[in-house]
This record gives structure tokens, sequence and C-alpha cells, in this order.
């Protein structure tokens, strides 16, 4: 499967029948590890055939059909190996006439649950919700990544290893654990969602990739779950971030920020999806992170210029975030939503809440958010000295670039004699 | 996050790892085997390099034609890039702990070498929301 044919339709019907014909197969064979290898191998299969010889009448069914066999010989070469009596459980339930062989609703659901479960880490839990939910390639995920596909295929087993030792049943959590595991997965896929997020530099089209995936995961988890409003929540943050992706770079890849972006280029249609989430959300009881996250993220959207942008409102989001998690990025940015409505002074008050958080103290964005702010007062060279300093400390190239043209542009000014 | 772990040493390091007895070669050789091997089977594992030692290492300057001005003859302080790993973590603290993995590779008589390993994170493209 190259990079360059994810936009054929056989295979979005391929990755949209992966976690159906996967919750066939776990429910047969009662192996999670093993059945997503072969339904990965029917995949596989299916990706070589079907542009050659056309999809098949039932593609769901030929998948199926092609995992079981996958299956068989998995369990045949198994019990070979181990030199072992005849796998009882895997021969005896192949040979079962009456299985339902028919996709369950709850299926995806059910894998999304077991890939993001709390016991793996996040990066297990994207790369194995990526291939067993999201149904791409080892090499496919590995490419978004940047790393060898051997590192890839190595960080799914283990996940499935660690699966396989927690001993996560194949079943919808029980209803006490059930909002704590959705969280989880709305969490792996916000991750997933900000790894394709991205400025610039590299593949930029299959980074670009991985947010749209994010979005469509989530969409299907909306599907699932109407009813739940972080759900909603999360999908509409994505789909209203993701709405500026055009603005968001330049021709060169330089960071473009907020305030300076061409509205023009915003994709209208998906706020206008993102706002009408949002609102029926909100009109449902509870409000959640993802929801007020979603709220800003449409505060911004609806401005027609950055200064048409009502700060007060995004003030007041910020406010009721700031109460429902102790996230210092969520101090980070209230300090300047405060700043833009009651002056430079009152977000400076606000950082200094943040000194002294373990959680920033090597990070960029508190040394940026001070430099914007210092500059807003007026105080050039103070505000150059912390973007350098921002520049210092962040991972990310087009973010440096960006933070050292501030601090040039403010010494530049302030050596003319502004 | 992606870091690159480096490990530098000087001439005179170069020559003295030259001069180590056999047993302690292959220690060190099969130790380093080992450590790559512990680097795919956790998951983390980018690239590796190993570089030609430092005899025929030059510097490289662009005159005033374009043409190359090299410059050969460094001082014995002068530290050289021996090889590198990059691996993929999730924090710097992990890339720390693998790090301390290598520097302690066996040196002569089996004791851990403890060569200092520079660790610095390799610039990405993600862009961080903020959020």
């Amino acid at each position: 499967m190259t990079a360059q044919s994810s936009d054929v339709p056989f295979e979005h019907l391929l990755r949209e029948l992966t976690p159906q014909v996967l919750g066939i197969v776990v429910r047969r064979f009662h192996d999670f590890a093993a059945a997503e290898d072969a339904v990965q191998e029917a995949s596989i299969a299916a990706a070589i055939q079907w542009p050659r010889d056309g999809i098949p009448e039932n593609p769901r069914s030929w998948l199926t059909q092609v995992a079981f066999r996958k299956m068989a010989d998995h369990i045949r070469s198994e019990s070979a190996r181990r030199r072992r009596e005849t796998e009882v459980a895997g021969e005896t339930r192949a040979s079962e006439p009456a299985f339902d062989a028919s996709p369950q609703e709850d299926d995806t659901l059910v894998l999304l649950f077991m890939c993001c479960h709390p016991a793996l880490t996040p990066a297990s839990a994207i790369a194995l919700t990526l291939r067993a939910v999201g149904g791409l390639t080892t090499a496919e995920i590995a490419y978004a990544f940047l790393v060898p596909e051997a590192t890839m295929a190595q960080r799914i087993s283990r996940a499935k290893q660690s699966i396989k030792e927690s001993g996560i049943p194949f079943q919808l959590p029980t209803s006490q654990e059930r909002g704590q595991r959705l969280g989880s997965v709305l969490h792996v896929l916000y991750l997933i969602f900000n790894e394709g997020y991205t400025t610039s530099a590299g593949p930029r089209l299959r980074r670009a990739d991985l947010s749209r995936e994010a979005i469509r995961l989530a969409r299907i988890v909306h599907t699932l779950q109407p009813n739940d409003t972080e759900v909603a929540g999360l999908l509409a943050l994505m789909l209203l971030t993701d709405a500026r992706r055009r603005a968001r770079t330049g021709a060169n890849d330089e960071l473009i920020p907020l305030a300076q972006q061409d509205r023009g280029l915003w994709d209208r249609e998906q706020i206008t999806e993102g706002v009408a989430l949002l609102s029926a959300a909100l009109r449902k009881a509870s409000v959640g992170p993802y929801q007020l996250q979603a709220a800003i993220a449409a505060v911004h959207d609806e401005a027609a210029r950055a200064q048409d942008t009502d700060w007060p409102q995004i003030l007041a989001l910020y406010e009721l975030l700031k109460r429902m998690s102790d996230n210092p990025m969520v101090t980070l940015n209230h300090a300047i939503a405060a700043a833009m409505v009651h002056g430079a002074r009152k977000g400076l008050d606000l950082l200094d809440d943040l000194r002294g958080d373990p959680r920033l103290a090597n990070h960029h964005r508190l040394d940026a958010v001070r430099a914007h702010l210092l500059e807003m007062a007026g105080e050039s060279l103070a505000a150059a000295k912390h973007y350098r300093a921002a520049a210092g400390k962040t991972g990310n190239l087009p973010e440096r670039n960006y933070l050292l043209m501030q601090a040039a542009r403010l010494t530049t000014l302030t050596d003319s004699g502004y | 996050m992606k870091y690159i772990l480096m490990m530098n040493g000087t001439q005179a390091n170069f020559d003295s790892y030259a001069k180590w007895s056999k047993q302690d070669i292959e220690a060190n050789v099969a130790f380093m085997r080992n450590f790559r091997q512990e680097l795919h089977d956790s998951g983390v594992f980018v690239d590796t390099k190993e570089l030609a030692w430092p005899q025929e290492a030059k510097f490289v300057r662009s005159g005033a034609d374009g043409e190359p001005i090299t410059d050969g003859v460094f001082p014995e302080s002068k530290e050289f890039l021996a090889g590198y790993w990059i691996v993929d973590v999730g924090s710097a603290e992990q890339a720390y702990k693998i790090a301390a993995r290598v520097s302690a590779a066996p040196g002569p008589g089996g004791k851990p070498a403890n060569m200092p390993i520079e660790v610095r994170q390799v610039l990405g493209s993600h862009g961080d929301l903020g959020l």
C-alpha cells in the first residue's frame, strides 16, 4: 500500500470495515493479539487484490473469511510449535457451524476501550488504536510518526502483550468504570489529533492525515455515543481547530499566529459543523473540559477579524475550565485572555501563580506567554529576552524560528529609536 | 519526542580503546549489540550510526572562491563524535535513563567506562496546541 493511495475509495471501505471484522474475529477466537494480526494480513491481502480483481460483492465477509483462514493457520502453527495436542479451543470453535459472523454494533467501541486502556502507555495506545480501529498499516503509522517500521511493529506487539497480561476482557467496561475509560479513549484521540496538527517540516500531508484520522475516529465514537456531550465536545474541538489549518502556516512553513491569520482561508463548513455539534451538546446537561475548549475555539472562529474577538467571553470560559482542570496550560491561556480584557499587567500577575510549577519548569510556553504579555505592556527589551529564552526551550523548529523573529523584531525597533 | 544520544571522545580516548584487551573489546562490542537490541525491543529505536575514527577528520571551510579549505590538526582536548543513537520516547527523563545505560558500557577490566553521553532533543515539527 503506498502513501499516495489513501484517497482510493476501496481503502476508505477497507478501513471502515477493519474494526467490524476484527470484532467478529475476536469474538470467535477469543485471542485479540492474534486476531488483530490476522485482520491486518487480511487487509493487506485486500489492498493487493481488490484494485486488481474488483471489490468483492460482500467485502466484509471476504475479509472475515480471509482473517478466519489466517487464524486457523496461526492456531495450527502454534499448536505444532508447542507440540501440544490439538488446540482445543480454537479448532472446535473453528468448526462451530452456528457462529454469528455478523458485526455487532458495540464491537468498535469495545475495541476502542481496549486499545486505549489506561494500562497502556500513550505511545502504545496511539499505535494500537490507529492499527486495530483505524485500519492503518504499521508502515503508514511508522511513517506518520517518523520512526522505523520495525519500531512501530514492536510498539504494537508490546501493546498487545500488555493487554494480554492485564487480562483486559473483550467487553464493554462496567457502568462504574465507563466514564473514566471513555475519558482515556478521548484522550488518545486527542493526542492523535494533536500529533497531526503539525506546523511544518517532514511529510506534511501524512501528518495532516493523522488529524483527519482522529476526526474520523471521533465521529465514529460520536455516532456510537450520541448522548455523550464530551464526545461531541471533542469532535467539535477538533473540527473547530482543524478548520484553521490552511491559515496556520505560510508558504515557507512559517508559523502564523491566530491574530495574523487570513481568516478567509478558514474552513467555514467545518466551523459551521463544529458550532452546531457544540451548541447541541451545550443544550444538554453536563459541561466538560472538551466542550469548554471547543467553545473557546468557536469564539475565535466566529470573529470576522482578530480585533472582533469576544475576549470577555473567552476569559469567562477559561475561568470555568480552570475550575475544572488543574492544567498549567489552561492557566497560561487564561492569563492571555485576562490580559486581553483587563490589560497586560493583570495577565503578568496571573503568570506569577505559575512560578515554581514543576510541570512548566523547562517549558517554553511560560516564557513565550510572558514575552507576549511584556510586549503588550510596552516592555520590549524584557519581552525580547523571554522570546529568546522560549526559543532555547522549544522542541519545535518553526516555533523556534517564530520566537527568534519576535525577539529580533523587538530589538530592531528598540535600536532604531522606537 | 526524539532525542539524540551522542558519545564523544578525545583522540586519546580513541587511542586507548584501540589498545584494550581482546576480552574487553569483545565485552564492549557485545554490550553495544545488546543495547541496540534493547532499544528495538522497547519500541524506542529510531536510528544509530558509528563514525570512522577521527584520524582522518577534517574541518572544512569555504574559501574565497568557494573551494574547500581543510584543517586537520586538532588539539588533544578536542572531542569527536564516536557514534550516536536516536530514540523516540515520552520524556527527557526516559532519554537520560537510556543514556545512563549506555554510559555504563564496560571498559577495561569489565568495569563501566562511564563515558559521558551528550543528550539533545531533536527538533520536531510537532505543534503545541497549548490546550
